[in-house]
């Protein structure tokens, strides 16, 4: 049992109240840097649209975060007369509970996690995907056509998703040779980013359309289905599932900083900052991409996924293999270029081969 | 320039055609009448030379003895247009032919007619109200409405 | 063996971010596919023509305002015009130049709208929307220069314009022109090959060019199924005869190609606006007109071509101080007539996109 060992042996209380210290200041340190990132979202997406974001509340518009919030929970809570009750009452949660759990298995520094486990990567691919349960939960028991429709969309997206998704996981494993969290950021020497050009734009899309973001957003997308799978959610299980989509994200920029930018290594500065660093830098990626691209219809994403990140995965996984068949005992900086040229070669083809999306329908 | 064709130029052509249909033409338009409404309307539609091919706007005015309804009509290849009327006599149930199934820029026009001044159109596909509900009583634009 | 499935009716209402105003649409849906679409109307009706049988000529300026308030200024000239042709009302050469001025200035600004409204559909957050609305916040400021108002203009008087611009304003025109045609350069730039832009409009909602003149679309829904006609070129009224600019055109009538119509037309509108500010002659700005006018007994029909299609009013005069009827033709309402065939075949999202690309107002299409 790796962390009962891992224990220092003067540590007070045992195994439990050393769990219980570092759950609670985990759990600190997620409410905290999700303030600070939705604080950072809106400033962020207003420079992009040449605006200030939020700036009157508080210094520079800090205590917004806490204003939204209060707000929010001042709000009355409506439950639909004819919806199911308990389903409704349960979405939130059964949406909000796999997206904390995942943080529990991220690296902060050399075996600074709340549960080393060698399975790591499994066990979030497997939690991550417990949330669209709760989505379609939300959907269903609103008694509103605007949500169903939603939640079907989302389930098709996400379970769509999934496959590429852990393809591009399976091909950094394959890289590192464990599953564990740990295992991939110390196996990093150089990040796998450069070994894994195709694999990393894999898991970012895959990861971005898991979480609803732009452009694949089109569950919450106000123009169109006005606001999707929680149109009928008010009030505190509102918050929670506006949360669920920050706490994604905030996973997402984790785990790619983890797999893919090499964690928490890095010359000089103290390894944590390093890996906050990631972590903002991916989460300013994904906040670029949703204030400049415009989003994807349904069959368009459902195409992408199947007809182009599927083969561009299986195809990345073999290539990986090959490689570390080749060379085993690690693999030469040279291979650097040919990965790059590759998915060079199979973006081209690919985008010259495959058309997304259906076109109009003979009705 | 949009050249308007003359009433009267135009309502002896189609007098020598269709015999009885003009009552009376002047320089700015002509006025049929409302049984020969359709086929006036599908001759100057189909005959090369005249061509009218856009509906640009179909109105109807409530004069007290009879309702006008006004079509301006344009042909976008020859550019020159024209203003044909029709009247209808009775105040109690007024109705007309209808030119959907030749211009279909009518549909709404004639729907907003119906709605406002009461003046139903027939062979129209959905002759319902078109801003007000249809349960209201009464055709707002009428001179003795309110 | 085939899973029972049956259409069921969802209703895109009155409340809703993307149908620009109080339009519903209920839409019958096979899955995610469009099959029946029904415009219900009549949400914003005020009843404006019963409300000018009572106003005399001059009152009803105000109200013609608020028809089109994204282009308040096109709906004003219409109205004017239709006056000046049923009375036969000289208008003075200052007047003309300052009218085709702040027209086509007016048509920049709704473009500018239309378009960022359109991208705001296809999902870009707000940002072309946001860069858009900057463009426009500068020629709000212009008009607000002239007439004192951000919205309702009020602006054009029967027999001229109500005021002369001051100094400043030409000033700040001539350095708008500038600035401006860099600024279409730029949303050209970012926005005409963005790939999902293209994925999302091309080739949707296709308007073929025979229903497009059946179903008597006007401005650039009709322009972008290829029909050449446009009111400034084919019937010039005012003083557009005296202008050299061009007429986009489109080749399929889909949603990109009524996105391009809008862009190029803000192109050709800025050269308009440059001719016209070198050509403004001095003069007085407003011919002497009763204020309680009194037309001749007869009948007008004075159309414009304003940014969403062909504006027509149609006045009845009867010899005293208020029309006996006036008939708006309102191109929004119009444009919808063929909306029921471009959507169909298509999926939810596109109803929407084909919806924005058509570019109604609803102070129009209800009256």
């Amino acid at each position: 049992m790796n962390h009962i060992s891992a224990i220092p042996a003067d540590w007070p209380g045992g195994f439990w109240a050393h769990f219980g210290t570092f759950a609670g200041i985990l759990l600190v340190f997620i409410i905290v840097m999700i303030i600070v990132l939705i604080y950072l979202e809106r400033r962020v997406i207003g420079r992009f649209q040449s605006r200030l974001g939020p700036n009157r509340t508080g210094p520079f518009g800090l205590l917004q975060g806490i204003a939204d919030a209060i707000k929010i929970l001042l709000k009355e809570g409506i439950t639909p007369a004819k919806g199911d009750k308990l389903v409704y009452w349960l979405a939130p949660i059964i949406a909000f509970v796999p997206a904390f759990m995942v943080f529990a298995v991220i690296p902060f520094q050399d075996g600074a996690l709340l549960a080393d486990l060698n399975v790591g990567i499994l066990y979030i691919a497997a939690i991550s995907s417990v949330s669209v349960i709760g989505v379609f939960m939300a959907g269903w028991s609103s008694n509103n056509k605007y949500s169903l429709l939603g939640a079907m969309r989302a389930i098709a997206m996400v379970v769509s998703y999934e496959i590429p998704l852990g393809l591009a996981i399976l091909s950094v494993v394959l890289l590192s040779g464990s599953l564990s969290m740990n295992t991939i950021v110390t196996s990093q020497n150089i990040p796998f980013i450069l070994f894994q050009p195709l694999g990393f734009l894999i898991f970012f899309l895959a990861a971005s359309a898991e979480i609803n973001r732009a452009p694949f957003d089109l569950l919450e997308a106000e123009s169109e289905l006005v606001a999707g799978y929680h149109i009928e959610y008010s009030g505190s299980k509102f918050v929670m599932f506006y949360m669920v989509e920050y706490f994604e994200s905030l996973a997402m920029s984790c785990i790619v900083a983890t797999l893919f930018l090499s964690g928490w290594r890095g010359p000089g500065l103290p390894p944590v900052l390093w890996f906050l660093i990631k972590v903002f830098a991916v989460f300013f990626v994904l906040m670029w991409v949703r204030s400049t691209v415009p989003r994807l219809r349904i069959d368009q994403i459902m195409g992408f996924a199947w007809k182009f990140l599927l083969p561009a995965a299986l195809i990345n996984l073999l290539i990986t293999g090959l490689q570390v068949v080749l060379w085993p005992e690690g693999i030469p900086w040279q291979m650097i270029f040919a990965n790059f040229a590759i998915m060079g070669v199979l973006i081209l083809l690919w985008s010259r081969l495959f058309k997304v999306g259906v076109g109009r329908v003979e009705v | 320039m949009t050249l308007l064709l003359s009433g009267e130029k135009t309502g002896t052509k189609l007098e020598e055609k269709f015999p009885g249909s003009i009552v009376e033409s002047n320089r700015d338009s002509f006025l049929v009448k409302s049984e020969f409404l359709l086929p006036v309307a599908t001759y100057i539609k189909n005959t090369p030379g005249l061509e009218f091919n856009y509906l640009a706007s179909i109105t109807a005015v409530d004069y007290d003895d009879y309702f006008e309804v006004v079509y301006h009509l344009t042909s976008l290849r020859h550019n020159h247009s024209l203003v044909m009327k029709t009247r209808f006599y009775d105040r109690d149930n007024p109705h007309l032919p209808s030119v959907v199934g030749l211009w279909r820029g009518a549909d709404f026009q004639e729907r907003e007619i119906y709605d406002l001044m009461g003046i139903s159109f027939d062979g129209h596909p959905n002759m319902t109200r078109l801003f007000l509900w249809d349960s209201f009583e009464g055709h707002p634009l009428r001179r003795d409405y309110l | 063996m085939a899973i029972r499935t049956e259409p069921f009716v969802i209703n895109m209402g009155p409340q809703h971010p993307s149908t620009h105003g109080v339009f519903r649409m209920r839409l019958t849906l096979d899955g995610e596919v469009v099959v029946n679409l029904e415009p219900v109307f009549g949400y914003l009706h005020r009843g404006i023509e019963k409300l000018t049988e009572g106003r005399t000529y001059a009152q009803i300026i105000p109200i013609t305002d608020r028809l089109d308030y994204a282009s308040p200024m096109s709906n004003n000239l219409a109205y004017v015009l239709a006056v000046e042709k049923l009375a036969e009302i000289p208008v003075p050469e200052r007047a003309e130049y300052l009218r085709v001025i702040m027209v086509e200035l007016q048509r920049i600004a709704n473009h500018l709208l239309a378009v960022g409204s359109l991208l705001n559909d296809c999902g870009a957050y707000f940002t072309p929307f946001m860069y858009m609305w900057r463009e426009r916040e500068s020629i709000v400021d212009l008009f607000d220069m002239v007439c004192g108002q951000r919205l309702t203009y009020n602006y054009m008087r029967i027999g001229g314009v109500s005021h002369d611009v001051p100094e400043r304003f030409l000033w700040a025109l001539d350095k708008f022109i500038g600035r401006m045609a860099f600024f279409i350069d730029e949303y050209d730039e970012l926005l005409a090959e963005n790939e999902i832009l293209l994925i999302r409009t091309k080739g949707v909602g296709i308007l073929s060019k025979e229903l497009a003149i059946n179903s008597s679309a006007s401005g650039p829904v009709l322009r972008a199924s290829g029909v050449k006609w446009d009111i400034r070129k084919a019937d010039p009224y005012s003083i557009y005869g005296r202008f050299q600019f061009d007429v986009p055109t489109g080749t399929t009538g889909d949603c990109y190609d009524r996105y391009r119509v809008r862009i190029e037309e803000m192109r050709q509108s800025l050269r308009i606006i440059k001719q016209a500010l070198q050509q403004l002659p001095p003069g007085e700005v407003k011919s002497e007109v009763p204020p309680l006018l009194r037309p001749a007994p007869g009948e007008a029909y004075g159309h414009i071509e304003s940014p969403k299609g062909e504006l027509g009013f149609y006045l009845v005069s009867d010899g005293s101080i208020a029309p006996y009827r006036l008939h708006i033709r309102a191109p929004a309402l119009i444009n919808l007539t063929a909306l029921r065939d471009m959507v169909i075949g298509w999926k939810v999202q596109d109803a929407v996109v084909v919806l924005g690309s058509i570019d109604i107002c609803l102070g129009e299409v209800d009256r």
